[in-house]
């Protein structure tokens, strides 16, 4: 087999529409007779409907109707996709999320919509909208996790008395680690926050529902990571209609970040508007509505303490953390803080007894869901602060640390993967020879020389070190199954070879920006040995793809790509039988190359479009054999696969102002075999450019009435490109054992190791300037805030 | 978000602009300010007159002893131009800074003036340079000096019905100036501007954007420097403002930092 295409950084196909403004997003779709809804929202975080009054709305020219939660409370609300029970056993406690809220009940976060209008244009219904009158009774609201569990605090659902979700606890019996931690020499204990984050995706979310009366049949269009999940969702668990009279459509998306996997109220809304009205209803959030609703990432606050023996070995890791799952459980989000976060605190280290004790609250902030990473960013940040703030404290080198702790070599082939503490078996990984790789770039004695003599000087040096491993490809149905999934995660692939010999690829991967079109469509040509403009790929259509679970937790090449795999490998098979009865030979004197089959030791051949067309026209044909050349296959995967990497941040701090700047980012990352060297790099970019935004810019910013403050691009900080340096990246490649591309998934890994990089990097820099004491900065470290940790 | 519906009227001169505006309208000039606060519906004029295309505003002269902008000189245009870097130099150093560049080729000297937001960067260099800004009304034409302009939080001496036409400001080519910002990092505003423009004679004029809710001249920084101190208390007895990004100590904390630095590089 060849690989003319894989391995090569081939131009992005799908950015000839995308960058020439071409590209068709679910608002550039104009039905005939298409209404327009905008939502009546709650002002405050946390209020009691009273009434409300259509009437004037209703009166406006162009209003077609005005529904209020009153109209749809016998509808479901959206259901939440994972369960995490209590530790004693107590079922998750699992909230209503209504469309609307109705008359007499209550508002849980600011922005939770109480009608909605629906309007023949965008403007009158957004007019009609400040025409509802809402009479509110304000009550009062919480922000942080922390304050949720407080005495007196005030509750987000009455029924719940404490603003538990659920708590949960993870690893080795907590005796177990206390006694490690007790015996050890040293124990570096850090409290610290990983701060709320918006996903900031730039299409904001958008749908068009749409019933068509004389077929029966509704179609949404939306701008997900996954159509096929919310067409299960909103069919089985809310508004109670046959699947197979739903069509879910995402044509392109543009960007996600995790916020477009969730099934959200305004998607079911507008499905069950359009079978009201019979014409379609178009939604399309602006960008402060995204601000608001798009569920948010992170937001966890956590005390940490790791035991090291008087060598400097990891004795123990023992955990508490409470995290926000805002008002309402949203479609991942249980799954984040626990099964995605806590099975990832053995990081890339022995530590030999781990424990991690976690409540997840209620409150009166929009869900917190999977964004960028989801779970693996928390957990590598709590092991690479921890880890750098031990070395200060014992006065070890933080590179040696960390070699001295790192699991040796294991390819997972002739040796076994790497059983950890906490539930996983890492399939295959080299930790050591990825920071060696990162220091060589960096040149670290140098830089050390350098940093010394700029303690003198008005700009402090610092670099901050971050090594990782997370866990892709999600994930195997049965073991997400046994810890609480209410969906298994395999991915489904069709590969539909044409009379002609050219090829339709259907997957249930759906791009969201990642460049599937390009990627897959490698991997299919230089299995068939074909052109790559002799493959198409066909995606989020649930009318034309069978099934699919879509894009997240870089997931797409290695279970998607793999389904695909299977169907190549079924095509060849059946082609191989055909080629066979064609050249008059036993299937096992063939070879398969070149785009044809070859009789071993001879030029006798017959191409992939000769055998094509004899499938479809199948005059001279093996007996007993099926007619075309159409596969479908599901793929499961075996185990997630676990990427790893070094990233190193170099920061110049002003000691006047306090402003960070980040000279330098070196990210040296493990993400197995890899099929477009430049579309890897963009990746890791992106995820580069979220992580280094989280340590130095972004976060959420609410008031004491839960209000979020700094809702737009004025005061909320995106990084930009003049904020960040040119980046440094490097690739080392082991291969996933147990996946046939031995691929293991790039889009996270920036996110993933950035961000302890970065903060380790200020620390590191106010410790050669003296000082020492400083054991954290909030995030994002903001000019004043490290202004103060100067200066306190 | 959608704004609420507005009458538009374009004026082709300053005459044109001037009676318009007398019959109730808010002028628009590159509406880098105006339009999202309209989007987001915390503005909602009736009607806009958009004095973008009137060509007499563009121009960027030199009247005797006077470097004379028109209001609807570009932040771009001005920070290009070769007569405002040989007479008023820090006018196109700091125009450089505002922004990115689609902010500077449609943003005016006259609109971010006449919209007088405490952190803009204009305020504190036009109060640093002793500019005058000269405006049009239906009863003529009036000037006043910059430091009678700003008048409080977005608030300036100009009546509802004048236009400011231009920014006269006398040949600076002899004196050392500067304007040092510490921006915001989101809308990349001032949290400190400080813009120091010190005269062949050896006198020193200082004045702040973004530290207060009103621009100021900084006299007390000012007497003390003029009175022979090689540095000052920046921005004392002024009422600081406090945000996200800087509380009043850090902000009066960046003031010092910022004025001396603006010293500095005028030494």
């Amino acid at each position: 087999m060849s690989n003319k295409f894989i391995g090569q950084s081939i131009k992005r196909v799908e950015d000839k529409r995308f960058i020439t403004g071409k590209g068709r997003y679910t608002d550039d779709i104009k039905l005939p007779g298409m209404l327009h809804a905008h939502f009546v929202r709650s002002p405050y975080a946390h209020a009691r409907v009273v009434s409300i009054d259509t009437a004037e709305a209703l009166a406006i020219p162009g209003v077609v109707a005005v529904y209020t939660g009153d109209d749809v409370a016998a509808i479901n609300g959206v259901p939440c996709g994972w369960q995490v029970n209590f530790r004693n056993g107590e079922t998750m406690r699992e909230p209503k999320h209504p469309m609307l809220i109705a008359t007499g009940d209550t508002a849980k976060h600011a922005g939770d919509p109480v009608a909605v209008v629906i309007a023949e244009t965008k403007e009158i219904a957004i007019d009609a909208a400040e025409a509802v009158l809402v009479e509110w009774d304000e009550l009062p609201a919480i922000a942080s996790p922390a304050d949720a569990l407080k005495d007196g605090a005030p509750l987000v659902h009455s029924q719940f008395p404490d603003n538990k979700a659920f708590d949960w606890s993870f690893g080795n019996p907590v005796e177990e680690v206390d006694a490690a931690i007790e015996a050890s020499a040293h124990v570096t204990t850090l409290e610290f926050v990983n701060q709320r984050v918006v996903p900031n995706a730039m299409e904001p979310r958008a749908y068009i529902g749409h019933y068509d009366a004389v077929a029966d049949k509704y179609t949404l269009y939306t701008s997900t990571q996954n159509p096929h999940l919310i067409r299960l969702l909103m069919c089985a668990f809310v508004l109670g209609i046959p699947e197979h009279r739903v069509r879910v459509v995402g044509p392109d998306v543009g960007g996600g970040f995790g916020s477009k996997i969730y099934h959200y109220t305004e998607e079911a809304l507008v499905t069950w508007a359009s079978k009201q009205l019979e014409l379609p209803v178009k939604w399309t959030s602006d960008r402060s509505e995204a601000f608001l609703l798009d569920a948010h990432g992170r937001d966890h606050v956590t005390k940490a303490e790791m035991g090291f023996d008087a060598d400097g070995n990891i004795m123990g890791l023992r955990i508490k953390t409470i995290a926000n799952m805002g008002a309402y459980l949203s479609t991942f989000a249980p799954a984040v803080p626990t099964y995605l976060h806590g099975t990832l605190l053995q990081g890339l280290y022995t530590t030999p007894k781990i424990n991690i004790d976690m409540t997840c609250v209620f409150t009166h902030t929009v869900a917190v869901d999977a964004y960028r990473g989801a779970g693996r960013p928390e957990a590598t940040y709590l092991l690479e602060r921890i880890i750098e703030l031990a070395a200060h404290e014992m006065g070890k080198d933080p590179a040696q640390l960390r070699f001295q702790n790192f699991i040796p070599p294991f390819d997972g082939v002739t040796q076994p993967g790497y059983q950890t503490q906490v539930a996983l078996q890492y399939d295959s990984g080299n930790y050591a020879p990825v920071l060696q790789k990162g220091l060589d770039l960096l040149g670290y004695d140098d830089f050390r020389q350098a940093q010394k003599q700029a303690a003198n000087s008005n700009k402090l040096l610092g670099v901050g070190f971050s090594t990782y491993v997370e866990a892709c490809g999600i994930a195997p149905s049965a073991v997400v199954g046994a810890l609480g999934a209410r969906a298994g995660l395999y991915e489904s692939a069709q590969v539909r070879v044409q009379p002609t010999g050219k090829v339709s690829v259907f997957t249930g991967s759906h791009s969201h920006g990642q460049g599937h079109e390009t990627t897959f469509v490698q991997v299919v040509a230089d299995k068939l040995g074909i052109a790559m403009e002799d493959v198409e790929l066909v995606h989020g259509d649930s009318d034309t793809v069978a099934f699919g679970m879509g894009t997240y937790g870089s997931r797409s090449l290695a279970v998607g790509g793999s389904a695909i795999m299977k169907s190549i490998d079924k095509v060849l098979e059946k082609g191989a039988k055909i080629a066979a009865h064609k050249l008059e030979c036993a299937e096992g004197d063939l070879e398969y190359g070149e785009g044809k089959w070859t009789v071993k030791g001879t030029d006798k051949s017959i191409g992939f479009g000769d055998v094509a067309l004899t499938a479809y026209v199948p005059h001279v044909y093996p007996a007993g054999l099926e007619p075309g050349l159409d596969f479908s296959s599901f793929y499961d995967p075996a185990n997630f696969t676990y990427p790893f990497g070094c990233h190193i941040a170099v920061v110049e701090v002003d000691k006047e102002t306090g402003k960070v700047d980040l000279k330098r980012m070196i990210a040296v990352d493990d993400v197995g075999n890899i099929i477009n060297p430049m579309i890897v790099e963009g990746q890791i970019h992106g995820g580069l450019a979220q992580g280094i935004g989280q340590a130095l810019f972004e976060g959420t910013i609410y008031d004491e009435n839960a209000q979020l403050t700094n809702g737009s691009y004025m005061d909320y900080v995106m990084p930009r490109a003049d904020d960040l340096p040119m980046f440094e990246t490097a690739n080392q490649i082991t291969p996933c054992p147990h996946n046939p591309l031995g691929v293991k998934g790039a889009g996270e890994a920036g996110a993933i190791g950035s961000t302890p990089a970065v903060v380790n990097a200020v620390l590191d820099a106010l410790w050669s300037g003296g000082h020492n004491d400083v054991k954290d900065i909030l995030m994002p470290l903001t000019s004043e805030r490290v202004w103060r940790a100067m200066n306190n | 978000m959608i704004t609420y519906p507005f009458q538009y009227k374009r004026a082709d001169s300053v005459a044109d602009a001037v009676a318009m505006l007398g019959e109730g309208g808010k002028a628009l000039s590159g509406g880098h300010s105006l339009i999202p606060s309209m989007k987001l519906r915390l503005n909602a004029p009736d009607t806009l007159v958009d004095v973008g295309r009137i060509a007499e505003l563009k121009t960027i002269t030199v009247d005797g002893n006077d470097l004379v902008i028109g209001a609807g000189a570009t932040h771009g245009q001005i920070a290009s131009s070769s007569v405002v870097k040989q007479h008023v130099p820090m006018f196109a150093e700091g125009a450089a800074h505002i922004g990115d560049p689609s902010v500077r080729n449609r943003g005016t000297i006259g609109g971010s003036l006449a919209h007088a937001d405490p952190s803009a960067d204009w305020p504190a260099m036009v109060l640093a340079a002793d500019a005058t800004i000269v405006v049009q009304g239906a009863n003529g034409s009036r000037s006043i000096a910059a430091s009678d302009f700003f008048t409080g939080l977005f608030s300036t001496a100009l009546e509802d019905d004048e236009l400011i036409t231009a920014i006269r400001v006398s040949s600076q080519a002899d004196a050392k100036m500067t304007y040092q910002k510490f921006a915001q990092p989101a809308s990349r505003y001032a949290l400190v501007g400080c813009a120091v423009v010190k005269s062949a004679d050896g006198s020193v004029r200082v004045a702040f954007s973004g530290v207060s809710d009103t621009p100021f001249r900084d006299s007390a920084a000012e007497s003390q420097l003029n009175g022979g101190a090689s540095s000052a208390n920046a921005a004392s007895g002024q009422s600081i403002m406090s945000d996200h990004f800087a509380t009043e100590e850090y902000r009066r904390h960046l003031a010092n930092v910022y004025l001396k630095r603006a010293l500095a590089a005028v030494a």
